[in-house]
């Protein structure tokens, strides 16, 4: 069930040998070290792993944000160097436009294709009833609630059509149940699309709800300690939160995460401390 | 997960809608009222200050003998002349300096001590430039407001957050799609701050150079009046500056809503 094999050879996106330092006033920090995995079409895996592993430098290494880096990311072949069409993007924060319509939010990415209006509009509909907006439309962000906003930032990025969709903790602001009913939604719509999905998050059950693989990250330097193959059935929905087999799964990875987040909580601790010392 | 359809129904005026615009107008002329009464017991001196009816009494007379919608039209003129420069160029001089930061580093001490500058001082050499003409008015009104719009607009483009920047960059946005769909929509309410700062400037600064310079508008008019001690009149004619900043702000405003109606 546990496999340290990191990289496979029918892979969509492969991401070789990634290490990334920041330089910071204490000196360098390596914030990924030499990390390698391969995400195969169709599949949905989440990368996990306590605060300050990088998780999110990973995101921006993927997604193309961040260039300063060592190693490299191939979609199909086609190795990348920043930001690319094949690669969708749904952020953390609440990143609607809030001067444009859910139905324009939506068409953003065929507008700049210059797909005339009439049938820009008739795509957009058609993926903000993918995620469930019908009926909202005509509405702006600011008359959503959070779940809703980050349903449109999904419908978005969904339109461009992206054959691989990358996302960065996208439930993390929002209360435990709607995180539940939204996640539902992702697997709904991963499956109808077979939409090959990378899923960046600290959410042991949301990982383990919506995963075909867990990449478990140890804690700074953030490297791969252990890839978990989840064996739940499919199709699925949050209702397998109560199962016996996902409790074993959530226990697995708990007790690989928690002595990494201990770590990162003790070296909180004594930078706070080292903060405190210097200032007294 | 189809959720229900969620068209609003048209929103009905409630008669305590109403009610704040009431009260408002009801202590504007409660306070007129109270100042009729003091002037007219001689607790307040009739000289320094007119009563409000004789004020309201002399409107026939400026409106025909100081032809004073001729001059409201000028003053109004020179201040959305101005106002339209203002907007034009330091929108764009906002623009230019976050776009090349050693210009901004450069220049944004300078402009914002302009902001707090008394450049309505500068009118004798305005004067020599553009000669005793509405442009030397138009001028000054800009030159003064043009300080809030830049750094505003500064503001508003350096405050876009990052994540909407990234989400540009993720659906890999040229420089001019990136200004033009993210950081000019997502900065258009603090630029209206600006602009709206800019143009009480300019207004002010408008009237009081037709005040110093006694080139027509109502500022002129309002010289004139005072130094023929017709203190009716000069009141009267205030009120027009008022009406002049009332329909420019609330061109503004339509202005600012229709562009940031979701904002």
């Amino acid at each position: 069930m546990n496999t340290p094999a990191t990289q496979t050879d029918d892979a969509i996106l492969k991401v070789n040998d990634i290490v990334v330092r920041f330089e910071t006033p204490e000196g360098a920090i390596t914030a990924v070290d030499d990390v390698s995995f391969g995400v195969k079409p169709g599949e949905f895996l989440s990368v996990i792993g306590p605060s300050g592993c990088g998780k999110s430098t990973l995101f921006n290494v993927i997604g193309g944000l961040l260039g300063n880096y060592q190693g490299g990311v191939s979609v199909a072949g086609e190795t990348i160097n920043g930001p690319h069409q094949s690669i969708g993007m749904v952020f953390q924060e609440e990143s609607t436009f809030p001067w444009r319509s859910v139905t324009d939010n939506v068409a953003f990415p065929l507008e700049l294709t210059g797909m005339p209006k009439a049938e820009r509009i008739k795509r957009a509909h058609h993926f903000i009833k993918l995620v469930g907006l019908d009926g909202f439309e005509n509405r702006y962000p600011g008359e959503l609630s959070g779940g809703m906003r980050q349903r449109v930032s999904l419908a978005r990025t969904l339109a461009s059509e992206p054959k691989i969709l990358l996302m960065d903790e996208p439930f993390a602001a929002l209360d435990e149940q709607t995180r539940l009913l939204l996640g539902d939604k992702v697997l709904q719509i991963q499956q109808d699309l077979k939409q090959t999905t990378l899923l960046i998050t600290h959410n042991i059950t949301e990982a383990v709800q919506m995963s075909d693989r867990i990449l478990v990250m140890t804690y700074r330097p953030g490297k791969v300690k252990r890839i978990v193959n989840i064996d739940l059935p499919r199709p699925r929905s949050s209702e397998i939160v109560g199962s016996e087999a996902f409790g074993r799964y959530v226990a697995q990875i708990w007790a690989d995460l928690r002595e990494e987040a201990s770590r990162g909580m003790q070296d909180a601790e004594t930078s706070a401390r080292g903060k405190n010392g210097a200032s007294s | 997960m189809t959720m229900a359809a969620a068209s609003a129904p048209a929103k009905r005026r409630k008669p305590g809608d109403v009610l704040p615009a009431v009260v408002g107008l009801g202590s504007l002329v409660g306070f007129f009222l109270l100042l009729e009464l003091l002037i007219q017991t001689g607790v307040l001196n009739r000289f320094i200050i007119p009563p409000p009816s004789e004020i309201i009494a002399s409107f026939p007379r400026i409106i025909v003998e100081e032809h004073v919608l001729s001059r409201f039209v000028l003053t109004l003129t020179e201040c959305l002349t101005a106002g339209v420069m203002l907007t034009v160029f330091g929108v764009a001089g906002g623009v230019l300096m976050h776009r090349f930061k050693l210009l901004q580093e450069a220049c944004e001490t300078w402009v914002a001590a302009m902001a707090s500058a008394p450049i309505v001082l500068c009118y004798p050499l305005f004067l020599v430039i553009f000669g005793r003409s509405a442009w030397t008015i138009i001028m000054m009104g800009f030159v003064s407001a043009l300080p809030p719009v830049i750094l505003k607009t500064i503001e508003g483009i350096s405050g876009t957050r990052k994540v909407l920047v990234n989400v540009g960059r993720s659906f890999n946005l040229t420089q001019s799609q990136q200004f033009w769909k993210i950081l000019f929509p997502a900065s258009l309410p603090t630029i209206f701050v600006g602009i709206r700062l800019g143009l009480i400037f300019a207004l002010i600064n408008v009237v009081g150079v037709e005040f110093l310079i006694n080139f027509g508008g109502l500022g002129q008019l309002i010289n004139e009046l005072a130094e023929r001690y017709d203190l009716a009149g000069t009141y009267a004619a205030i009120c027009f500056v008022i009406l002049v900043s009332v329909l420019f702000f609330m061109a503004v405003e339509k202005a600012e809503r229709w562009l940031t109606r979701a904002n």
